[in-house]
């Protein structure tokens, strides 16, 4: 059988393409960075691939709001043929700018009768970029991309993360249908890691079948060892990182 | 017609820039302004309907979830009304033709939606309380605005349209030099801002004297550009007759006989395993890497602008090291910034400002928002850095920054073909940091901020990553046959260096213009950031321009290097200017320059009574001195983990301790990595130059071994910045760096690479009393040091790993606490000063690699500011560890002089270069001693569960918990980040 392939979308100013490409590639499939613009051109790029993933970056600056130029870029320009590769089962990632995309493209957490955005990704509330490692916790549900998986680490770097639900009612039903799949938890010594002020402490989020999915953390950044920052003298250096479990899931359920 | 639409939060509490500007006014004394709202704006001038606007808004602006808005006519009758409460408005926005990198985005993304406007430009909008006018304006111009870069409104908008300039219609300038005295050539190049001296001015007129013609003002602006300190070092190269504590020296060009020279014989010495591939030569400096690659490294500064603009200027300097890289060879991909900011104490009291200096704490901010926001678009980690804190960068901050990066082996050689295009590609040109070379190469002074607005440039990262992209796929496909960076000096530098021997004839007015109306000399110099000029083969110009198009950039080509020799400029088919490329490149006329330095008696130590619980009390006040304490608050805003290679990050351990060396891999997924580390020494410049330099380069060594590096291949940059070197006795002291920077190399084995200087760092103003004053910056010499590990696996970190472990001191501690943060907290002052031995800190370097190879090294810290205590506690800190320091064991050489009283104080605070601390397992005790046997070494202490450090000697450990030690490090990060304004 042939590897799955991924197809990794970057725009101007994606800046995690090379190394979200490696990490499919670490967790068994194939995988293609393509720009926007080649894609518009030619949609059918798509065809024989069953994983689309918007990756991390600052896509037309962010400039005016993360992910906005892109998102709207995809709705308007893309918007049947995403659609149809979600309805033939493709799945659908982003990280960091992409889960801030997929949120304004309609493709994950829209309002199903109206097919307005449910909830949205705003600065965070110290008001500043921040990298630092978070813990994680995916409680059970639907998404494909954490099956097997009940904790890990990873990094957060970002300055729009701040997971703000449209309304209490909104929250309430995505949370009983399992669609806030990740969670920031509490670190050893109990203190919370929420990096963003994020509502119900929301880090990712999947649509109702659990194969589009979004979140802030970036798994590309921890899929080997060496890059925890304390593994030196903690961690075996020749061992995978947390992070390479989403992208192995991702490859299985193809 | 013109619109405005203001974009806002839907809750209060999302609005941080309402909170900054409510905190900052308190701050200023500006009464009543207990709340604010604040609005992204929008100006959109263009034949719109107001449903045309509402759409924008609603598709493009705003976010339908957090955000709400508002859109009206500028001029309409009844404006929306803004916030209850808060009736008066400020609006903020960059003056026509600054870059304005969010309206430029707008402006694309409305086409996306069908809608063309014809201009847009992005406001900061504040709605405050009943503010008498002139304190809105104060609060501002203090806090929300920049004079050189933006323009404020308080009240009614009075702009109806964004229309620009018109086009420039061609008129030919002389400027007759001829017949002008001495008194009246300096004038002039004072007036047009050439920074050309006299003697250069004779050279220019006599060439043209020869040709019997005057010169044009292009061709004036060109010599200036290209005969710039900022480009040609002339002071560095020049001839130089010195006087030193070693004796008369006589150079004819200084940074050749001496750093140049330094590399040549560390080359000579390796022979056929010399691995530098291209040093002093392009853009950055070139050495081997792994079978596949070639590394290349460069540091750069942009002081003067970030003294002006600190956002934009430092942005833009990092934009600008990033394509020194990308201009390397046929172009490197950068994988790694690093950034050094040197600056006055946070704490200086605003009445002790000069006129026209920013605030150190709004400056350092405001450099830290500039590396931040452009380094993270980029998608570079900034993985290295340091602050250092002096009274004397009070008027000229330093900002340093750095980028690393790779290529595939043997692409660093490039020559320029005749017959090839000039090919101009990214961001489009504008009037932007016009004058910036000459600028960087004249003094400050409190007038500068208003003359010189012209020079600050602003970034727009976007363009530069796409062009990044751009010019890495066209250099895998061999498109072109060079490349350089459009940097200082713009088109004129960079064409005219690629064309340096060939000549090149340039038609300025194909060049892509923001907006009408540059002048040709305009188009020529103007440093618009995010452009590359490429010398592309004609057969591959429409391969090349394709690959431009697929990735959103800009490429024209604006004219062909000739093979004449001669630089020709055209606008529409007349020469608007002519110059020979010899007399351009070689008709400087060299220097010879006095130079005289006298090294100032030593200080007699002074010692002041102790403290209860002495160490303990030093050791918390040092950890908590500005140098010495956690940069967390700078290092958390800069993503440096982006490319997913970052091995060792500036923070590491359960306890986010700090890094020595960071490390990242060349290439994801295989081993070899590169390791980064800086040294700076600035306390010891004032002191002895020569030492300052030595023990700067020694300390940016150190902390790369510390990380695993290997000794042997560790290549070096310089980057001198100092006060005004025309006085003999300042440049006296470059002399005695010079020299450092020689001795070192050689001692060490280590090739400086490449380097950079920037020089009168002088501020000059007159006081309330009239008196004409000056701040010179100490001698500063920031040493780089580039090294590489075979297998990123085996590196090591400074963070303590288990209870049990023992701790080694390896190099000899002396009594030198001349220049040291004891010095800082008052407890001690003068004494001696730290001497380099390069041979026994070479010995020391060499004992520590071999002992990290074998495996018995744990955790590994070189020890610099703050001592052997502070090089301890932080390795605690890092672990969440304790740890003993038994400071009688530990190896010193005192001068008889010192008072055993003393002696504990001494050996825990003094700074002596080459020393490291090493964490071994006992069952490797035996080995390890074995590996540092030849040099001076000492057990010291271990590493314990208890959450404490133990400082002392015996009988006599003083306690401290780790939790304090860790509080007083953060203190200031803390501080910084809740104070800073984003």
């Amino acid at each position: 059988m042939l590897a799955p392939r991924a197809l990794i979308l970057r725009a101007p100013g994606t800046n995690c393409d090379h190394e979200t490409a490696h990490a499919f590639e670490r967790a068994g499939g194939l995988a293609r960075r393509v720009h926007v613009r080649a894609l518009v051109e030619k949609p059918t790029l798509m065809d024989d691939c069953q994983i689309l993933c918007v990756p991390g970056g600052f896509s037309y600056g962010d400039d005016i709001a993360s992910g906005r130029i892109f998102a709207l870029e995809l709705r308007l320009r893309l918007g049947d043929a995403l659609r149809a590769f979600r309805d033939r089962g493709g799945l659908i990632l982003g990280i960091c700018n992409g889960f801030q995309v997929l949120l304004q493209t309609g493709l994950l957490l829209a309002d199903p009768a109206t097919g307005a955005a449910r909830a949205a990704l705003a600065h965070n509330t110290s008001g500043r970029f921040i990298d630092r490692w978070v813990h994680l916790r995916a409680p059970a549900g639907p998404c494909v991309f954490l099956k097997g998986i009940d904790t890990l680490e990873l990094p957060v770097a970002h300055g729009e993360g701040r997971f703000v639900a449209r309304s209490a009612a909104d929250l309430a039903a995505l949370d009983a249908a399992g669609q806030l799949a990740l969670r920031y938890a509490p670190d050893a010594s109990n203190a919370s890691t929420n990096p963003n002020g994020a509502q119900a402490d929301v880090a990712g989020a999947c649509d109702e079948t659990g194969r589009v999915f979004g979140l802030m953390p970036h798994p590309e950044r921890f899929v080997d060892a060496t890059q925890h920052p304390a593994w030196v003298g903690r961690l075996d250096p020749a061992a995978s990182g947390a992070g390479l479990a989403i992208f192995a899931n991702a490859i299985r359920s193809c | 017609m013109l619109w405005e639409v203001d974009v806002i939060s839907k809750e209060a509490s999302g609005d941080h820039a309402a909170r900054a500007v409510v905190a900052g006014a308190a701050d200023l004394g500006i009464a009543g302004c207990t709340q604010a709202r604040t609005a992204a704006g929008w100006l959109i001038e263009g034949d719109l309907t107001a449903a045309d606007v509402e759409r924008l808004a609603a598709t493009v602006l705003a976010d339908p979830v957090t955000e709400s808005f508002t859109a009206a006519a500028v001029d309409a009758a009844s404006p929306p009304s803004g916030p209850a409460g808060l009736p008066t408005i400020v609006r903020v926005l960059p003056r026509p033709g600054v870059t304005d990198p969010a309206a430029e985005t707008a402006k694309d993304a409305f086409t996306l939606v069908g809608l063309k406007p014809v201009a847009v430009r992005s406001v900061r909008k504040y709605w405050l309380p009943a503010l008498p006018e002139a304190d809105a304006k104060r609060l501002a111009w203090s806090l929300l605005a920049s004079e050189a870069i933006h323009d404020v409104v308080v009240g009614p908008l009075p702009l109806r349209t964004l229309a620009g300039g018109k086009p420039w219609t061609f008129t030919q300038e002389t400027i007759p030099l001829d017949g002008l005295d001495d008194e009246a050539l300096a004038r002039l190049s004072r007036e047009k801002c050439l920074a050309l001296t006299v003697r250069e001015l004779h050279a220019v007129r006599d060439h043209f004297r020869s040709l019997g013609r005057p010169p044009f003002e292009i061709e004036l602006e060109t010599i200036a550009q290209t005969w710039s300190e900022h480009c040609c070092h002339k002071t560095l190269a020049s001839a130089v007759d010195h006087e030193g504590p070693a004796g008369a020296a006589r150079f004819d060009n200084l940074l050749k006989e001496t750093v140049f020279a330094a590399t040549r014989k560390v080359r000579e010495a390796l022979g056929p395993r010399d691995w530098c591939v291209s040093v002093f030569r392009d853009n950055s400096g070139v050495v081997r890497f792994d079978g596949d690659h070639d590394i290349c490294v460069k540091v750069e500064t942009h002081n003067h602008p970030s003294a002006i603009e600190p956002y934009g200027g430092a942005a833009t300097g990092l934009g600008g090291v990033i394509r020194d890289v990308l201009g390397t060879g046929l172009g490197a991909k950068p994988i790694a910034n690093l950034d050094v900011f040197c600056v006055a104490p946070p704490d200086t009291p605003a009445a002790d400002l000069p006129p026209g200096v920013i605030p150190p704490r709004r400056l350092l901010a405001g450099v830290v928002a500039g590396v931040r926001d452009y380094g993270n678009r980029m998608g570079i980690p900034t993985i290295a850095g340091a602050v250092a804190y002096d009274p004397g960068y009070l008027g000229n901050p330093l900002v340093f920054c750095g980028t690393v990066g790779i290529m595939p082996r043997d692409t660093a050689d490039a020559a320029v073909q005749p017959g090839d295009l000039v090919v101009v590609a990214g961001g489009r040109t504008g009037r932007d940091g016009i004058h910036g070379a000459t600028f960087s190469s004249i003094e400050l002074s409190s007038a500068s901020e208003s003359q010189s607005g012209g020079s600050v440039q602003i970034g727009h990262a976007i363009h530069e990553k796409t062009l990044t992209d751009f010019v890495l796929e066209a250099s895998r496909q061999k498109l072109f046959s060079a490349i350089t960076d459009c940097g200082a000096g713009g088109l004129s530098s960079a064409v005219g260096e690629m064309g340096a021997t060939l000549g090149a004839e340039v038609r300025l007015e194909t060049v892509p213009l923001k907006y009408a109306g540059l002048s040709a000399t305009e188009v020529w110099i103007s440093e618009a950031q995010e452009r590359m000029v490429l010398a592309v083969p004609p057969a591959k110009w429409k391969q090349l321009a394709a690959v431009a198009a697929a990735e959103g950039v800009e490429a024209t080509a604006i004219g062909t290097f000739t093979g004449t020799g001669r630089l020709v400029l055209m606008w529409e088919g007349r020469v608007a200017g002519e110059l020979d490329c010899h007399f351009l490149h070689e008709g400087r006329p060299k220097q010879r320059l006095p130079s005289r330095f006298t090294r100032p008696a030593a200080a007699p130590a002074a010692w002041q009574p102790a403290a209860d619980r002495d160490l303990a009390a030093c050791l918390l006040d040092v950890l908590a001195l500005p140098d010495v304490a956690s940069k967390e608050w700078i290092v958390r805003q800069y993503d440096h983990e982006v490319q997913g290679k970052s091995v060792v990050k500036p923070l590491l351990g359960p306890g986010e301790g700090p890094a020595d060396g960071t490390v990242v891999r060349g290439v994801l997924g295989r081993p070899r990595g590169i390791v980064l580390g800086v040294g700076l020494r600035h306390r010891l410049g004032r002191i002895d130059p020569y030492q300052m330099a030595a023990a700067g380069i020694v300390e940016a060594i150190a902390n790369v071994v510390a990380a695993g590096a290997d000794p042997d291949r560790i290549a070096l940059l310089d980057n001198f910045c100092w006060g005004d070197t025309r006085r003999p006795e300042s440049l006296g002291t470059l002399v005695e760096a010079c020299l450092a920077c020689h001795d070192m190399a050689i001692a060490f084995a280590a090739p400086f690479v490449s380097g950079k200087d920037s020089l009168n760092n002088v501020f000059a103003w007159t006081d309330a009393a009239g008196v004409q004053r000056e701040i010179s910056i100490p001698p500063t010499l920031l040493a780089t040091a580039m090294g590489q590990v075979d297998d990123v696996r085996r590196v090591l970190s400074p963070d303590l790993k288990a209870a049990g472990n023992r701790l080694a001191v390896v190099g000899l501690t002396r009594d030198d606490l001349a220049g040291s943060q004891l010095e800082l907290t008052g407890r001690a002052q003068g004494g001696r000063v730290p001497e380099v031995d390069a041979a026994s800190c070479r010995a020391v370097i060499h004992a520590i690699a071999a002992a990290q190879r074998a495996g018995l090294v744990q955790a590994c810290h070189d020890v610099s500011d703050g001592g052997l205590a502070a090089a301890v506690a932080e390795m605690a800190i890092g672990g969440r560890l304790g740890a003993t320091l038994d400071l009688a064991a530990a190896p010193v050489e005192f001068s008889p002089a010192i008072d055993p009283a003393h002696r504990d104080l001494v050996t825990a605070f003094a700074e002596t270069p080459g020393r490291f601390i090493c964490e071994v397992r006992a069952d490797d005790a035996a080995a390890f001693e074995q590996a540092v046997a030849g040099v001076p070494w000492a057990w010291v202490g271990a590493v314990t569960a208890e959450p404490d450090v133990a400082i002392g000697s015996a009988g006599r450990l003083e306690r401290i918990a780790v939790a304090q030690l860790d509080a007083a490090w953060r203190r200031m990060s803390h501080q910084e980040h809740s104070g800073g304004h984003g």
